[in-house]
């Protein structure tokens, strides 16, 4: 349990990486890396498939990226009506790691380019549903 | 490698609400195959149903299906891979009848959207993505095609018009597609911003708009493969396999290597596809592409290589791609002016080829006898590709 709290609407309740949302609440963004190969997985994983490994361990995502691209949703799927429009994209931090989020309402649509350094913060919204956006670097 | 060959194809016209059941949806486009190819259910040794699952209450739809069909005893199975599900029948059929196993099997794609809501239906297709790490971020088909749009755009100098072209180019066959759900022609006034009459000008995930997306749709397309003895017995005109193509990628969009490339799954399942057709994206006379999205058009000519990398917009500013250009996509409007009810999608696709090669596609019919053609049949966001290449 606990992974229902992810998101703005869960939709798994039980996985073995459910202690990310944990981290959440410590404010940490972590993946996933095997201490028996080094592969780092975001988003986190509890097995690795390069060398079969289960021997995984948490560590904290860079703070420093750019936005790869985005789009912003004017209309949204059943449980998310309350919440158009807004922006989501992917973050590429580098080195294989990259990141798919929200971008915090702080940013302005008209703001948003590819390719603009960004950063990423944890999120608690009013129901207490635990997530993470990416906000101006 | 003339060894297996489609002998019949139906399709049912897609519409908005379908006054029926799955299993009557199923028979519309069966019975018209059957008529096709000539032939009855003692002849078919053994089916393959092909849908997304979650829109019909109806669990395990193949064996209930087969019965209506009138193809029981003989063996069933049901094959999924969302919006390329038929294609993906087609290749498992391919499979069995070239092993051995069956002589005639019969690959039934339906999908009975109208089930289900609007809202419903984008949830249902948005947890076709990775429902652990994004769908909890409210995201739906429209949106994840908007992040290839966006980066492709950025890059490639892809304008709004362009996409545009690509809905003004379906319509055009839209309009003489009798089996399409979206009939009536396009202009440029339809896409004007600010404009309340402007109907497909609203935003529906930025930068793709309302004339951007395809719509859902009710329908079934059913395709009757053999092999080559009773091709040659049963067929007039079979239309051979000539070559297959497939391939998956990665779920999640953070795991994604390059959006301004396109989806990765439709470089490696041409490249599949065309080396055991023994054939190159020259040879094509005319082709059916995953137009779900105008964006995931102008990325298919570059997976396919009709187009460079970032050229692909050529094609259409050029009208290479219309009826009487050099390599004719979607002249029966594709998903955009068809409509896509899933499961049916790729069955569709692959009459329309199969009319074209045997010269009867009517007011769509390409000049010069086409010899080969291509279908091109995307599921999700490329996390399915497939590229099935056919030929006289």
């Amino acid at each position: 349990m606990g992974f229902e709290k992810f998101g703005r609407k869960s939709f798994t309740a039980i996985t073995k990486t459910a202690k990310f949302v944990d981290l959440l609440t410590e404010g940490k963004i972590e993946g996933t890396v095997c201490k028996d190969c080094g592969a780092k997985f975001f988003p986190p994983r509890a097995d690795c498939a390069k060398c079969f490994s289960k021997n995984m361990e948490w560590f904290e995502m860079p703070q420093k990226g750019q936005l790869e691209t985005f789009t912003t949703a004017y209309y949204a799927p059943l449980g998310f009506e309350a919440d158009p429009p807004y922006t989501m994209g992917v973050v590429n931090f580098g080195s294989g790691l990259k990141l798919f989020a929200r971008l915090t309402k702080e940013i302005k649509p008209e703001e948003v380019k590819v390719g603009m350094d960004v950063s990423i913060r944890p999120l608690k919204y009013d129901d207490g549903q635990l997530s993470f956006e990416v906000i101006k670097a | 490698m003339k060894e297996v060959a489609i002998i019949g194809v139906g399709q049912t016209s897609f519409v908005r609400g379908y006054e029926g059941s799955i299993r009557e949806l199923a028979f519309d486009a069966f019975r018209e195959a059957m008529q096709d190819a000539g032939i009855t259910q003692k002849d078919v040794d053994a089916s393959i149903f092909c849908s997304a699952p979650e829109y019909d209450k109806q669990r395990s739809p193949a064996g209930v299906l087969a019965e209506y069909l009138g193809l029981i005893p003989q063996p069933t199975l049901y094959v999924e891979t969302v919006c390329s599900s038929s294609s993906t029948g087609i290749k498992v059929a391919y499979g069995m009848i070239k092993s051995g196993l069956h002589d005639v099997v019969v690959v039934l794609g339906f999908q009975k959207m109208s089930e289900i809501s609007s809202a419903e239906s984008q949830e249902r297709m948005g947890r076709g993505s990775d429902i652990q790490w994004e769908a909890p971020f409210g995201t739906m088909m429209p949106a994840y095609y908007a992040l290839y749009a966006q980066a492709y755009m950025s890059k490639h100098g892809l304008t709004h018009d362009d996409l545009m072209n690509v809905r003004i180019k379906s319509s055009t066959y839209g309009v003489v597609n009798d089996r399409a759900v979206y009939r009536k022609p396009v202009k440029p006034g339809d896409f004007k911003q600010g404009d309340p009459e402007a109907k497909m000008a609203g935003p529906v995930a930025w930068p793709l708009r309302v004339g951007d997306c395809c719509a859902n749709a009710d329908g079934s397309s059913c395709i009757i493969l053999a092999n080559a003895e009773k091709a040659k017995a049963l067929s007039k005109k079979p239309v051979w396999v000539l070559g297959i193509g497939a391939a998956s990628e990665a779920v999640n969009m953070a795991a994604r290597p390059d959006f301004t490339r396109g989806l990765s799954v439709g470089y490696a399942a041409a490249a599949q596809a065309y080396k055991m057709a023994g054939i190159t994206a020259k040879d094509v006379k005319v082709a059916e592409v995953h137009d779900c999205f105008t964006i995931a058009e102008i990325m298919s000519y570059e997976g396919l290589g009709f187009a460079p990398m970032g050229e692909g917009k050529q094609l259409i500013r050029e009208k290479t791609t219309y009826k009487e250009g050099k390599i004719p996509v979607n002249v029966d409007g594709g998903l955009l002016s068809k409509g896509h009810p899933i499961g049916a999608t790729g069955g569709s696709q692959i009459r329309t080829i199969v009319l074209q090669l045997r010269g009867e596609a009517g007011p769509m019919q390409v000049a010069g006898e086409p010899d080969i053609g291509l279908v091109h049949n995307i599921g999700g966001v490329g996390l399915y590709g497939n590229v099935t290449i056919f030929g006289r």
